[in-house]
């Protein structure tokens, strides 16, 4: 006999979210987590909120965020969605703050804070890892079985049925059998290797801002054993970070937005893009690609004395020097290409109104690439440059599933006990843009879903 | 500050600027928003905002063992010791504070030989009146109690002013006299809510997804000990100018006030001392353990002597029963301003300007 009803591969916020609702109808849950304790929780120790439809403003919420909005928000970035599953997601989405808080889960008040993000998304009061303390403490108490360090090396799957995982933890290997499997270990980011599969040997320049268990040994062993796979291999979310960011695990730290207040110039001293293009918040997602096609895969910002204070300041401290030429040297940049390089941006610039709030009329004239608002000369000491290199968030390749969060295997049939909820399915809903907070809604959703139909399956 | 202190909190407070998760917490975060940079007196100020409730420690991404190993109670609790010695008068006794222990120990063998002295020897009154000041005249009482007290309050002044002046309140408007602006009760109310213990939530973390209200509760029953004890004595002062002279009856005012004052003293400081153990060592600083337990250890201690003496006031025990109380409070009364009761100063200080701060970004 089994001992599990349910087995949970993968402990993040869609896995304690499958492990939680399958407990809640009685099944006999193990968690699997690949990391160790201190670093539990996948890439939801990274995230900060959760983006979710509703009617009326509530105590951490504000106004109303209509489903037909979040879905006109979704397309806009996403490239194109399974418009079912994306609606199902929408739709549940309203439920699961309340859900949440019975988790213990805590949220920050809407009324205060420097969040501009108020009215779609829900905040995690201390973020995602306060968010997963308290999964993992509720899982504790109702009495779903929690392992760390236990990597999934394994399946046992026959004709689209599982039957049991090999679980590796340091030295030793045991199997674990359960009636049912939720597969929810996120993407292969952190797997350098399968990176470079993608991206040629520029990968090995890319930084992984979360975490480095995301290694996709599930995703392979899954479309190994004939599962459909889903969303563009190539696709990754990847934003700019400070070349100085640690290989793994940097976070939100490492992030950079002085992008928009100055110039961006790659090693051979030359501007490559519309620096000014549109608002931050909808291009800062670009900039990573932007970078990974430049030579050496970084590029450098510089900005002068005016946009000291306008962006947020970054975990590094900024090489500062008195001259274009000493900041170009600083940089290991050659210098009198930067200097002719802001030489001639400065000249481009056309006077205007300058407002960091709007696409303002500040503009370079018969410059190429343009830079279309918030064009300023870079002529006050002192100057400030940061390197920056692209960060990559998370990956869009994943598994089929159905709206009951069933894996599709490529045969075409559902596989009979195999579900799906997170990151690992998020390509079913995003292609290959997403809006801020949308991963957790997709991993809170789904994995309800799956553990209430493992668990019914086991049943 | 130390130079390697400077530098920590300068790395700890960087690394919560550029992530801002921990925002709603409490005001240490919103605090930091303001600026961008941190020096000696921003650090300073922030250290003594913090409430080491420790929530921000597990909520942390970047907490060790991750390499950027920030810890952030900890860390400030660090540079708060170091302020209590660069606010001290006199400075060169700024040492008491890494050597709590060994200090608060002398201070109670030096106050119990000045009143054996000062009581010529233990002898209770034989009517068993509970005459206290047949033991030790009322007028040598005043003047030593009030020749402390005055010193005691001058090192709180000078402490004060120091702090304040290094605060940097000359941007604040309100903080100004010449404004005449005032920034509400706000810090009042928080000192005495204790609301950044979380008061309005869901009380304070002892560990990982462990919260309780209890170190909440224990402090308010020292803290109001503490203040109805000092109301006790004022009360009896002013009874004693109008003639009405101790031992008082147990219905009298003093003796109320002072009853109630001893068992929020006893409750308050033996539940702070029990909680002690149970808390996550991670979330103080160990050097600090002799600071905290010498400060609580006094305070029960007083509190049990003057009970005793209140309900054995009658019996011959009284007149040892006095000179050990009378020691107690004479010890814990000079090692004030060289112990962890300063934290209570510098915490509400740091809450007006933070209130002050608040207002004028509104």
């Amino acid at each position: 006999m089994d001992r599990y009803d349910v087995a949970v591969i993968g402990g993040g916020n869609a896995g304690l979210s499958a492990a939680l609702t399958a407990r809640e109808a009685g099944a006999r849950v193990i968690v699997l987590e690949g990391a160790p304790r201190d670093f539990r929780g996948g890439n939801s120790r990274h995230t900060r909120n959760l983006r979710c439809a509703h009617a009326q403003p509530d105590a951490f919420l504000t106004g109303a965020y209509p489903e037909d909005e979040f879905f006109a928000d979704l397309l806009r970035v996403s490239g194109g969605t399974d418009e079912p599953l994306a609606r199902l997601v929408i739709g549940r989405s309203a439920g699961c703050p309340a859900w949440m808080r019975r988790y213990g889960v805590r949220f920050q008040s809407s009324l205060r804070g420097t969040l501009h993000l108020g009215r779609t998304n829900a905040f995690f009061l201390g973020g995602g890892k306060a968010l997963m303390n308290s999964y993992y403490a509720a899982a504790t108490r109702a009495g779903i079985d929690v392992r760390y360090d236990a990597e999934v090396v394994g399946l046992d799957i026959s004709g689209g049925t599982f039957s049991a995982a090999t679980v590796r933890t340091g030295d030793r290997t045991e199997t674990i059998r359960a009636k049912a499997v939720v597969l929810a270990a996120g993407g292969f980011e952190s797997n350098i290797d399968w990176l470079r599969e993608a991206w040629g040997p520029a990968a090995d320049n890319f930084i992984i801002r979360g975490t480095p268990y995301n290694r996709g040994t599930l995703l392979r062993l899954m479309l190994d054993a004939g599962a459909q796979a889903i969303g563009d291999p190539k696709a990754c979310h990847a934003i700019a970070v400070d070349a100085r960011a640690p290989r793994f695990d940097g976070g939100i730290v490492t992030r950079l937005d002085s992008i928009p207040f100055g110039i961006i110039v790659n090693n051979d001293g030359e501007r490559f893009y519309d620096e000014g293009e549109d608002a931050w918040p909808k291009r800062y997602a670009t900039w990573g690609s932007l970078i990974a096609a430049q030579p050496e895969q970084i590029a450098f910002s510089i900005v002068d004395a005016k946009a000291i204070g306008r962006f947020m300041p970054s975990v590094f401290p900024p090489v500062v020097a008195n001259s274009i030429r000493e900041l170009a040297a600083a940089l290991a940049l050659p210098a009198q290409k930067v200097e002719s390089t802001v030489a001639t941006f400065n000249r481009a610039v056309r006077p205007g109104t300058f407002n960091p709030d709007t696409l303002d009329d500040c503009r370079t004239e018969g410059l190429l690439p343009p830079k279309s608002h918030w064009a300023q000369r870079i002529d006050a000491p002192p100057f400030w440059g940061y390197p920056l290199r692209p960060g990559i968030t998370f990956t869009y390749l994943g598994l089929k599933v159905d709206a009951g969060a069933r894996v599709q295997m490529a045969s075409g049939d559902a596989a009979a006990n195999i579900y799906a909820a997170g990151e690992i399915m998020a390509g079913n809903v995003l292609r290959k843009g997403y809006v801020a907070g949308i991963g957790m809604t997709i991993g809170t959703v789904f994995g309800r879903i799956a553990g209430e139909e493992a668990a019914r399956h086991a049943g | 500050m130390q130079a390697e202190t400077l530098r920590l909190g300068q790395h700890v407070m960087t690394v919560c600027n550029a992530c801002r998760y921990c925002e709603q917490y409490c005001p240490v975060f919103p605090a930091m928003e303001r600026r961008l940079t941190f020096t000696e007196t921003d650090l300073n100020y922030l250290a003594n905002l913090c409430h080491n409730c420790g929530e921000c420690l597990y909520a942390c991404q970047y907490a060790p063992p991750h390499e950027f190993g920030i810890n952030v109670p900890r860390t400030l609790a660090r540079i708060r010791l170091q302020s209590y010695e660069e606010y001290c008068w006199p400075r060169v006794v700024a040492g008491a504070f890494r050597h709590h222990g060994i200090v608060t120990a002398c201070a109670l063998v030096a106050a119990l030989v000045v009143m054996m002295l000062l009581a010529g020897g233990v002898t209770a009154p034989v009517d068993g009146s509970g005459n206290f000041y047949a033991v030790i005249p009322h007028h040598v009482m005043v003047t030593l109690f009030g020749g402390v007290s005055i010193f005691v309050l001058a090192a709180f002044g000078v402490g004060m002013r120091r702090f304040w002046r290094n605060l940097d309140t000359s941007r604040i408007r309100g903080l100004t006299p010449d404004t005449g602006r005032i920034w509400g009760l706000t810090p009042v109310r928080d000192v005495l809510t204790l609301r950044h213990l979380h008061a309005t939530g869901v009380d304070c973390t002892t560990a990982e997804e462990t919260r309780s209200p209890w170190r909440r509760w224990f402090h308010h029953c020292t803290f109001y000990g503490f203040l109805l004890c000092f109301a006790s004595t004022t009360v009896a002062a002013l009874y004693h100018m109008t003639g009405s002279v101790a031992p008082y009856a147990y219905t009298s005012l003093p003796v109320i006030l002072g009853t109630s004052g001893g068992i929020g003293l006893l409750v308050g400081p033996a539940g702070l001392f029990l909680l002690r153990a149970r808390r996550d060592p991670a979330l103080g600083d160990p050097a600090q353990d002799g600071l905290d337990e010498a400060f609580i250890l006094l305070l029960l201690l007083t509190s049990l002597t003057g009970l005793a003496l209140l309900v054995l006031r009658h019996q011959p025990v009284m007149g040892l029963l006095l000179v050990v109380h009378l020691s107690t409070v004479l010890a814990l009364f000079v090692t004030l301003p060289y112990g962890k009761f300063v934290h209570g100063l510098y915490r509400a200080a740091a809450l007006a300007k933070f209130a002050a701060e608040e207002q004028n970004d509104r």
